[in-house]
């Protein structure tokens, strides 16, 4: 297995008491597999990714990603895991403003030690980037901000994509391209991949789907 | 991964130049800021040093001539191959066809401290000096030189007055003194183990450093500037604070996906440290050198000094002074790291999901504010304290840094409060908009407003208590320094004549009676006078009773110093016992700014009964000709010239000092108001990205971007109008510590304070002008703000 999940719980703290936002979630997924990760808004499917991706820690429960649980690692093993293993595409781009796009999308290769210039520039043609590589993302509209975000994981090809709403700024024909995109590279190397969607179409593109309701899967 | 992340948040600052330019230029001004006030102090102190030197006053020991005027230079070299560390002085007067010049030749070789000329300038090397034959001259005296010498001659304000200064070389051969010397000065430290004087040679008595008198009151100035350096440089840390948290805060996004994307947090914390020093180091080393500057543009006439102060310029090298840089780039790192220390702190402790968007940094919200204002209320209670039961010099200085530190914390809340108030009383709608959105302001901008606030504290403070030392330094000096001339006698025996030939020729002579003992347990000098219409005239009391000079000379009563007074707990009217067996009461308290001892004075009379031994060999004499007099004393009595000091000339000499001294921090106060505008300068810059979203909603609503410009310019300048009110009672706070509080712990005596209102509200004025100079791009960039800019804020809401 690449990821399993077992039985995680996350509360936050908030104003009026306190939120328990995942109330004892499970699921897993194998390499090569894909997953789509639906629920209504709020239901806490960034957060779950979140917790995947060693940014925050349960409250309880295990994860565990290439058979390490990364609940019980320290912070530095789990940026080391996030570097090299995991690449995350958030639901905001978090992008560099101060890079350019070619060095935006270059970047988390360049931390991981395997950056490939054919390879990133197959994949900034292949997701229409090419004429602005040298430009700031500040120029850049919504929907190609979030394509340099998810060139800047492919490139650096991690055995699990976690991708929160990667499709969610494109219309519908980049869309469709841009995952078509991502499905080849996990095809490619070997990947997993999870990723949250609101879309029913871009959910049934994955091999399994899971929905989150009520802090558990339905 | 290192070099990755390094390129990452270096690409910050490529993109960002104007705050780059800003860490950079805030980290070096603090730095000039704090080297230059440095080298202004060091050159003060050096005019001092050689004003005393060239005069022959003895802050020095010196090794004079048993008998006549002159030493054979092979004593000299025999001293030195012994070990004693001496340097020649050889003086006498020339004719020029307009009076006599007196040339003092000098060994700026072997000369202790700063005995060498002070001003030499450009072009004149050490090496010059030494070889071609250079005299250095006030301008009067100079012209007189003109055709009487063949050396170059080089005008030199800074000379004591009738006096040509030159090496001792050039003396010999112009003085026609080949192979001889007048005195030797001792350098204070010698080698242990020595020979005895009297072993090498018989022919010379030692005659110790004499307190100069007002060297005491110097030391008590330059301890005060001391603290305003140290002032200077919290201004500087306050800037380079502000820079540094806005560095980071703006950083903040990019730390964030940094780490998502797998750095971790150690080696991101550690490359920042890196970073933030390499930069320290960049910018210290701008800002000694442009200290050099600041202080060489400000005080021409002083490079020479300043060259000693950063290196020496031997024969056309300059070798930089180590230590002297390395200090400027330790405070530059040492302020870097205090003022990053708590936005790294900040970053450790931020939780990875954190919103990435910049606060308004530092000094959040009103709460932040009023926790500040607690925080400066307890430490205004600990300063209260302090004076209140506080001993001792250090915890002077802790209460000086809780009043500036409280008041500082204090200013956000006190801006806030007054923005508040102006609000209430706001009509228009416009107006309501423009103290909302200042309230909002004073965080983004209170780093800056505080380093204003010091800034200009300082200015008031340095400026009270220079002009209240300028004030009462010229009362000293008229009272102590009153008779024209000091004349020592060579020994007990010559007295009695000498005292005969100066009442023939004086108009007033005060023979100079004292021992040295013990009164009320103060270790003291107690002084036989005799009471004349120079005392009666001149001598100015911090505290007295009806009659006091006519009681004192009956011998009934005894005047004594502040000093004495309050350490023995004594004042007017209290007895005090002068010596075994006579108790005296205190018709008087003057003060005397020129001793470490006690002193107590009695009338001549009397002091005779109680020594009866004692024969003054020191007269102060009054006269209309001291030249005559100092002539017929050289020519009829024999004395040397070492044995008589011109107290006129030393006044006049030593006041001219002081007004350079003024000028100087007349220039530190420019210097530190310039550094703060420029501080609101970068603010307002990097502030101005902030302000666009800000801004956007109010130009939709149908205000125009020039309006909104000169609103913007309003703002600093009320902002800053607020903080220049809050920073006079401050700065008189702090002049008040330094010469009530301060100055009693170190010396023994308070100062008195003046004030001074008309220079307080020039200085309102250009706190604001700087204020308005400051906020003038800004404003004129905001108003210019293309409106795509502006409408982008709506596009991209996010
Ligand atoms: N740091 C936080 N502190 C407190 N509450 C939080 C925090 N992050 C998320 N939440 C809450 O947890 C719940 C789940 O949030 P989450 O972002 O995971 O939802 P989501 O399923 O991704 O929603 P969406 O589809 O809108 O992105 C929400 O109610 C949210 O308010
Ligand atoms: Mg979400």
């Amino acid at each position: 297995m690449m990821l399993t999940v077992q039985d995680v719980t996350k509360t936050f703290a908030g104003g009026e008491g306190d939120l328990p936002v995942l109330r004892g979630v499970s699921l897993s997924l194998d390499r090569n597999e894909t997953l789509a990760l639906t629920g209504e808004s709020g239901s806490g499917k960034s957060t779950l990714l979140h917790l995947i991706g060693g940014l925050d820690t349960v409250g309880s429960g295990a994860i565990e990603i290439d058979g390490h649980d990364i609940t019980k690692m320290t912070d530095s093993d789990r940026a080391a895991l996030r570097r090299t293993d995991v690449g995350v595409i958030f639901q905001q781009f978090n992008l560099i403003p101060s890079l350019t796009v070619a060095a935006n999308m270059a970047f988390q290769a360049r931390l991981a030690g395997r950056y490939d210039a054919d390879q990133a520039a197959r994949m900034s043609d292949a997701l229409g980037l090419t004429p602005h590589l040298d430009k700031y993302p500040e120029a850049l509209s919504g929907g190609q901000q979030q394509r340099v975000a998810i060139g800047r994981t492919l490139v650096a090809r991690p055995k699990l994509v976690l991708a929160d709403e990667p499709t969610g700024n494109l219309d519908e024909a980049t869309a469709r391209q841009v995952l078509d995109q991502m499905l080849d590279l996990v095809t490619e190397t070997g990947a997993a991949l999870l990723m949250v969607t609101h879309s029913q179409s871009v959910a049934r593109r994955m091999k399994r789907q899971v929905h989150l309701s009520q802090g558990r899967v339905a | 991964m290192t070099w990755t992340t390094l390129t990452a948040l270096l690409s910050h600052w490529r993109r960002n130049g104007l705050q780059f330019f800003a860490l950079i230029s805030g980290l070096a001004l603090a730095t000039a800021l704090w080297s230059g006030v440095q080298a202004i102090n060091a050159e003060a102190r050096a005019s001092y040093d050689a004003a005393a030197a060239t005069l022959g006053e003895g802050q020095f020991g010196q090794l004079l001539p048993r008998t006549g005027n002159r030493i054979d230079q092979a004593t000299y070299i025999a001293l030195r191959r012994s070990g004693w560390q001496v340097s020649p002085v050889l003086e006498g007067r020339i004719d020029t066809t307009q009076g006599r010049v007196r040339i003092v030749g000098l060994d700026p070789l072997t000369a202790p401290g700063n005995v060498a000329p002070v001003g030499m300038q450009e072009g004149t090397s050490l090496d010059d000096f030494l070889t071609r034959g250079v005299l250095f001259a006030a301008t009067d005296v100079a012209d007189q030189l003109e055709n009487a010498v063949s050396q170059r001659i080089v005008t030199d304000p800074s000379a004591a007055p009738g006096v040509a200064l030159t090496d001792i070389g050039v003396a010999q051969d112009l003085l026609d003194a080949q192979g001889t010397l007048s005195r030797l000065i001792l350098a204070p430290e010698q080698p242990m183990g020595r020979p005895d004087l009297a072993g090498i040679t018989p022919d010379l008595v030692l005659q110790p450093a004499q307190d100069a008198g007002a060297d005491r009151l110097t030391d008590s100035f330059h301890l005060n500037l001391t603290a305003f350096g140290l002032l200077s440089f919290a201004v500087g840390i306050f800037i380079v604070h502000g820079t540094i948290s806005l560095a980071f805060e703006q950083r903040r996004g990019m730390v964030r996906t940094l780490r998502a994307l797998g750095v971790p947090l150690g080696r991101l914390i550690g490359l920042m440290i890196a970073e933030l020093v390499l930069f320290a180091l960049i910018a210290g080393a701008i800002g000694v050198a442009l200290g050099y500057v600041i202080a060489a543009v400000l005080l021409p006439n002083v490079a020479a000094t300043l060259q000693g102060l950063y290196g020496a310029s031997v024969a056309g090298t300059l070798q930089l002074r180590a230590e002297w840089w390395l200090s400027g780039m330790a405070i530059a790192v040492v302020g870097t790291g205090l003022a990053a220390a708590g936005a790294l702190w900040k970053i450790a402790h931020m939780p990875l999901l954190s919103s990435a968007r910049p606060r308004a940094w530092a000094v959040a919200s009103g709460a932040t504010a009023r926790r500040l204002g607690a925080v400066a209320g307890l430490l205004f209670l600990v300063g209260v304290g302090i004076e209140i039961r506080g001993k001792g010099l250090a915890l002077g200085f802790v209460l000086l840094a809780c009043m500036l530190i409280g008041a500082a914390l204090l200013l956000p809340l006190v801006l806030r409060g007054a923005v508040t108030l102006a609000d209430r009383q706001a009509r228009s709608v416009v107006w309501q908009w423009f103290w909302a959105d200042t309230r909002q302001q004073v965080p983004g901008m209170s780093l800056a407003l505080m380093a204003l606030l010091l800034a200009t504290a300082a200015n008031v403070g340095v400026t009270t208590m220079v002009s209240s030392f300028r004030v009462t330094f010229v009362d000293f000096l008229d009272q102590r320094l009153a008779p024209e001339l000091f004349i020592s006698a060579e020994d007990a025996a010559q007295s009695p004549d000498l005292e005969a030939f100066l009442i023939d020729n004086a108009r007033e002579v005060l023979p100079l009676l004292s021992v040295e003992t013990e009164i009320a347990g103060v270790p003291s000098d107690l002084f036989g006078a005799r009471v004349g219409p120079t005392y009666r005239n001149n001598w100015v009391f911090v505290a007295e009773t009806p009659e006091v000079w006519d009681r004192v000379a009956r011998g009934e009563a005894a005047v004594v110093s502040e000093q004495l007074a309050r350490r023995a707990g004594l004042w007017t009217g209290d007895a005090v016992a002068v010596a075994p067996g006579l108790s005296l009461p205190i018709a008087a308290v003057v003060a005397d700014y020129g001793n470490p001892l006690g002193q107590a004075l009695i009338d001549e009379a009397v002091f005779s009964d109680l020594y009866p031994d004692r024969v003054p060999t020191r007269f102060g004499v009054r006269t209309d000709d001291a030249a005559g007099l100092r002539e017929k004393l050289v020519e009829r009595v024999g004395l040397s010239d070492a044995a008589i000091i011109d107290q006129a000339r030393i006044k006049a000499f030593s006041l001219e000092v002081f007004e350079r001294t003024f000028t100087v921090t007349g220039a530190l106060n420019v210097l530190t108001l310039a550094v703060a505008a420029f501080a609101i300068l970068m603010s307002l810059l990097t502030l101005a990205s902030l302000r666009v979203p800000q801004l956007a909603p109010a130009w939709a609503l149908g205000m125009t971007r020039r309006r909104l410009g000169r609103l913007e310019l309003l703002r600093a300048v009320v902002l800053a109008f607020v903080t220049t009110v809050l920073a006079i009672p401050l700065g008189l706070l702090l002049a008040w510590v330094l010469l009530s509080y301060v100055n009693v712990e170190a010396f023994g005596w308070k100062l008195p304070m003046y004030v001074f209102p008309g220079h307080y509200a020039l200085l309102t004025v250009f706190a604001l002008l700087a204020a308005a100079l400051a906020a003038l791009w800004p404003a004129l960039r905001l108003a210019r703000t293309p409106p795509s800019d502006l409408l982008k804020v709506f596009a991209n809401d996010r």
